[in-house]
């Protein structure tokens, strides 16, 4: 039995939620459940959570702040300190750090600007469930496309991460002012992946690049062979 | 209630003549509910009272048109029972005044014209015109506009994905904002205004009603002045959330039958959105204001009758559908107020009868409103034929006055404009900003459309009619060089004061070259917009901007695997010329960029030969021999080659052929209807090309790093490197200094 049961969240003001559920099914050839922000459960026997990128709640007061608060991140958490894989890509990610889920902060890009563009995102840990399915040091191409991706944490918490190798990923050139040019980072488990890049716009020849199938692919293929 | 003084009338944008034909149509003195209500009906931007009888004129037919101009959007069959919607809007002068709000509330307005109408938006594109750079307040600006396109935009998560960008003095004092939402939506799920079933609740839903905005629609049909600071406050405040909210609300509704009629609330608000439902639907109307969801105290209904609050809907739905309905929108954590009632026409016509407290407060048959509104024959001067071109210079060294054009406003790189932009959002843009069109997927099917938005107002200025023709075949050869089928166009019309005769001769003039090129290409304008009083005192004294007819045109491919793209895709392809040359340099960018001159005539417009290059470059690009196609524009054919070298990273080498004497004429020259592609033969090319009747010449081979001009007097090389940092030098300096 190969199920793969993932669920994709949708706040008020996701709007990568689709493409998420998209790149999922197109990748691991199962249709994700779409979860609703104010249920207070997750359905049973979930074995993959996406958070979606988009501006949930407007990025009003600070993005991903209020989503962070809402009913549904509460069983998030929980299945997150359960080891059920949680992914938070852009918007995601900033939910993650403002539920606590992983550390820092994700502050408005060192350009002022919004940016949309491919860069290249250098794996600097490919032991995790996400990242089996590169080398180390593998050179991925992965579209941006923030206004607030500027990692944020303390020197102490900065070389913690490190020192762990919680660093996931890290931009080859300067981005939009990340401490240490960080682009994702690892919960201590190792079961929660907050990324500020798209692997989901990757996945395929006409949209540019297929580089970010090999996440959803390792994620898959591992609790495949966890179960 | 106050009475109507000359001053109030005049403070209200009417002319004498206007109120005296308001007193007939009403038999009595109006109240300031009233006269605010027929203000801003009458207003140019709601009445096209001096456009209207000539945008009649404009072909709107296809077999493929489903709806044309009239309802909120134009909608066009692209099969397997999918349509697409489309329209085209200006926010011009609130993106003057507050360039962030101004553009954003543009794409929000556009953005409602076309979920309204049933379809989901898959993609947003602009066509932008400002003034000089060096212009004190230009920097600011732009900066504003983009973030505030991008700001809207990204937020509600549908991709930007294209558009142009024009600078010229005479924009200074009034820049551009027009703004372009393609959507798609199933044929048998499209959505009308017409109101109908009298009784049938007619719902609000969406944003509270503010104070802002208030005669937005006055301000936009009224020439700029000095003040302008001072009309910040009728600018609008967007909120691309609520919008992103309304968006999904509206949608899952329409997944229902619960809905009669449907109108989003732009220009002139509540009025104009009631007006038009209950006119198109030959039915009445009434309102209780005290129903109106409100986001202040003691708001009047003067107030909430001319508001333009943004993110505001006016449903007509099916009795007893209320309460499915309402769960919808409180889901989404939208207001949800039933504010009236369809009401029954009498033998002149329906009624608009609002009541407040108890207390009938408007009451207007709305004959005179809407349908019956001024409509002025406005006189036009006759236009000029531009002199002909005398002491044409020459170019000694075609790579270095290249890199001079690919450096300037005109032809720089736009790059820090659409990086600014989420163009991949929805995860279906197969061909983003920097192309000759955008080419976004039809989700979960091989269709793909393509989008462009087009115009040179310097050709428009000097030959409103060559002008207004080379627009539209501009748009149909943007989408061809991607292999689309050009289906059909939205414009926005942006123009000086219609009361001065000279300007409305460059209305009246790209009209009429628009219509002919529309019909001759089989390229139907099916929505559109008029944006007129486009002029400024704040610059010194009536100066009015360049007539800009902007052009938004859509295309299908049927299978996007055979999409093309402009860049050299290999090494040691041949390079070929489809379309002939005349070496025309009148109106070019060679003239202006290196010689300071705008004189001569515009390039004419053959379009017989539009259509005729268009068909076979769609079919070379179908059979697969062309391998990179891209569109003779701005600046001529070096810098379609220096664009196609960019985009591939490979340089080529290409000669001066046989017989021409002026490099300048040849390499820089702005003829129509010529495309530059690429393929393994060049005799591939020019066969077939014959066989079309149309001319064709190879011009050399791709290859190498650099884009190597040659002639009987030696070699000019450009380096792609060099080039590149001559295109994005401009906006990297300006902006990142």
């Amino acid at each position: 039995m190969n199920a793969f049961r993932a669920a994709v969240v949708t706040f008020p003001g996701s709007n990568c939620d689709r493409d998420m559920v998209v790149a999922l099914e197109k990748v691991t050839g199962q249709a994700p459940v779409r979860v609703w922000h104010g249920d207070a459960d997750l359905p049973e026997k979930i074995d993959f959570i996406g958070l979606p990128g988009g501006f949930s709640y407007g990025d009003y007061l600070r993005s991903g702040a209020m989503a962070a608060r809402s009913p549904v991140m509460r069983a998030v958490v929980d299945a997150a300190d359960r080891g059920v894989p949680v992914l938070g890509i852009c918007n995601g990610f900033q939910v993650l750090t403002e539920a606590g889920l992983l550390p820092g902060a994700l502050m408005r890009n060192a350009t002022q600007h919004f940016i949309c563009r491919t860069v290249s995102l250098k794996v600097e840990n490919n032991r995790s469930l996400f990242t089996s399915g590169y080398e180390a040091g593998q050179v991925i191409r992965i579209p941006v496309a923030h206004h607030d991706g500027n990692y944020f944490a303390d020197e102490d918490t900065l070389d913690w991460l490190e020192g762990e190798g919680r660093v996931a990923f890290r931009y080859c050139e300067t981005t939009n002012g990340s401490r240490r040019d960080i682009a994702g980072i690892l919960n201590e488990r190792g079961n929660v992946l907050g990324m500020m890049p798209h692997p989901e716009r990757a996945v395929e020849p006409e949209l540019g690049g297929t580089d970010g199938r090999a996440l959803f692919e390792s994620a898959m293929k591992g609790l495949i062979e966890a179960a | 209630m106050a009475t109507i003084t000359p001053e109030t009338v005049e403070a209200h944008g009417l002319s004498p003549q206007e109120y005296d034909r308001l007193l007939k149509a009403l038999g009595r003195e109006p109240n300031l509910v009233e006269l605010g209500i027929f203000s801003v009906m009458w207003s140019e931007h709601c009445s096209y009272k001096s456009s209207r009888i000539h945008l009649k004129k404009l072909p709107t037919e296809a077999p493929w048109v489903i709806c044309g101009p009239g309802e909120n959007a134009g909608v066009i069959d692209i099969g397997d029972g999918q349509a697409a919607i489309f329209k085209m809007e200006s926010h011009n002068h609130p993106s003057y005044i507050e360039p962030y709000q101004g553009a954003a509330t543009g794409v929000g307005g556009i953005l409602r014209d076309v979920f309204t109408m049933g379809a989901r938006p898959v993609a947003n594109m602009n066509a932008l015109r400002f003034g000089r750079p060096d212009h004190p307040k230009m920097k600011h600006l732009v900066q504003g506009v983009v973030a505030g396109i991008g700001g809207y935009g990204n937020c509600v998560g549908v991709p930007t994905v294209g558009g142009e960008t024009n600078f010229d003095p005479a924009y200074d004092g009034n820049i551009l904002v027009n703004a372009m939402t393609v959507g798609v939506a199933d044929t048998d799920k499209i959505f009308y205004s017409a109101a109908s079933g009298v009784g049938n609740p007619i719902v609000y839903v969406g944003s509270k009603t503010g104070r802002d905005g208030i005669h937005g629609a006055t301000m936009a049909s009224a020439d700029f002045g000095e003040d302008s600071e001072a009309k910040r406050p009728t600018v609008q405040v967007g909120d691309p959330f609520t919008e992103k909210l309304l968006i999904e609300a509206c949608l899952e509704l329409m997944a229902t039958d619960a809905i009669v009629a449907i109108q989003d609330m732009g220009a002139a608000g509540l009025t104009s959105s009631s007006v038009e439902m209950a006119s198109k639907g030959g039915a009445g109307i009434r309102l209780d204001m005290n129903k109106v969801p409100c986001r202040e105290e003691g708001m009047t209904p003067y107030e909430m009758m001319l508001s333009e609050s943004q993110e505001r809907m006016l449903m007509v739905l099916k009795p007893g559908r209320e309460a499915e309905a309402e769960a919808i929108f409180r889901k989404w954590e939208l207001d949800f107020a039933v504010i009236g009632e369809v009401t029954e026409a009498g033998p002149n016509g329906g009624h608009m009868v609002l009541e407040w407290n108890g207390e009938v407060v408007c009451d207007i048959p709305l004959g005179p409103l809407a349908d019956d509104a001024p409509c002025y024959d406005r006189p036009h001067a006759q236009l000029e034929t531009p002199a002909p071109l005398s002491d044409i210079p020459e170019s000694h060294d075609v790579a270095a006055d290249l890199l001079k054009m690919i450096g300037s406003p005109q032809l720089a790189s736009r790059k820090w404009i659409w990086q600014q932009y989420d163009n991949q959002v929805g995860a279906d843009t197969i061909q983003g900003p920097g192309g000759d069109a955008a080419v976004v997927r039809v989700h979960g099917t091989r269709k793909a459309l393509a989008m462009t938005t087009d115009c040179t107002p310097r050709y428009c200025a000097a030959d409103p009619i060559e002008g207004g023709k080379q627009a539209v075949a501009e748009a149909y050869r943007n989408l061809s060089a991607t292999g689309a089928r050009p289906l059909a166009i939205t414009n926005c019309l942006n123009f000086g004061n219609p009361q001065r005769p000279e300007i409305m001769a460059q209305f009246v003039g790209c009209l009429e070259g628009m219509g002919e090129a529309c019909r001759t290409l089989d390229f139907p304008v099916v929505s559109g917009n008029v944006s007129l009083y486009n002029e400024s005192k704040a610059t010194g004294g009536g100066s009015a901007i360049l007539p800009t007819p902007a052009i938004g045109g859509v295309g299908l491919m049927d299978d996007y695997a055979g999409m093309a793209t402009i860049g050299f895709k290999a090494e040691g392809q041949a390079i070929v010329l489809i379309g002939g040359e005349s070496g025309h340099l009148g109106q070019s960018l060679f003239l202006s960029i290196l010689h300071g001159r705008k004189d001569g005539p515009p390039p004419p417009v053959g379009l017989e030969l539009e259509r005729a290059a268009g068909e076979l470059v769609r079919t070379l690009i179908a059979d697969g021999t062309a391998t990179a196609v891209h569109d003779c524009a701005d600046g001529g054919l070096a810098v379609t080659l220096a664009e196609m070298a960019l985009a591939g990273g490979i340089g080529a080498h290409v000669a001066l052929p046989e017989g021409r004497v002026s490099a300048a004429a040849f390499w820089f020259g702005e003829d129509q209807a010529r495309y530059v592609v690429t393929a393994a033969e060049a005799a591939q090319v020019i066969e077939a090309a014959e066989a079309a009747g149309l001319a064709a010449v190879a011009l050399g081979e791709t290859g190498g790093d650099a884009l190597v001009f040659r002639s009987v007097e030696g070699e000019s090389p450009a380096g792609v490197a060099d080039m590149r940092e001559a295109h994005e030098s401009f906006f990297r300096d300006w902006m990142d200094a």
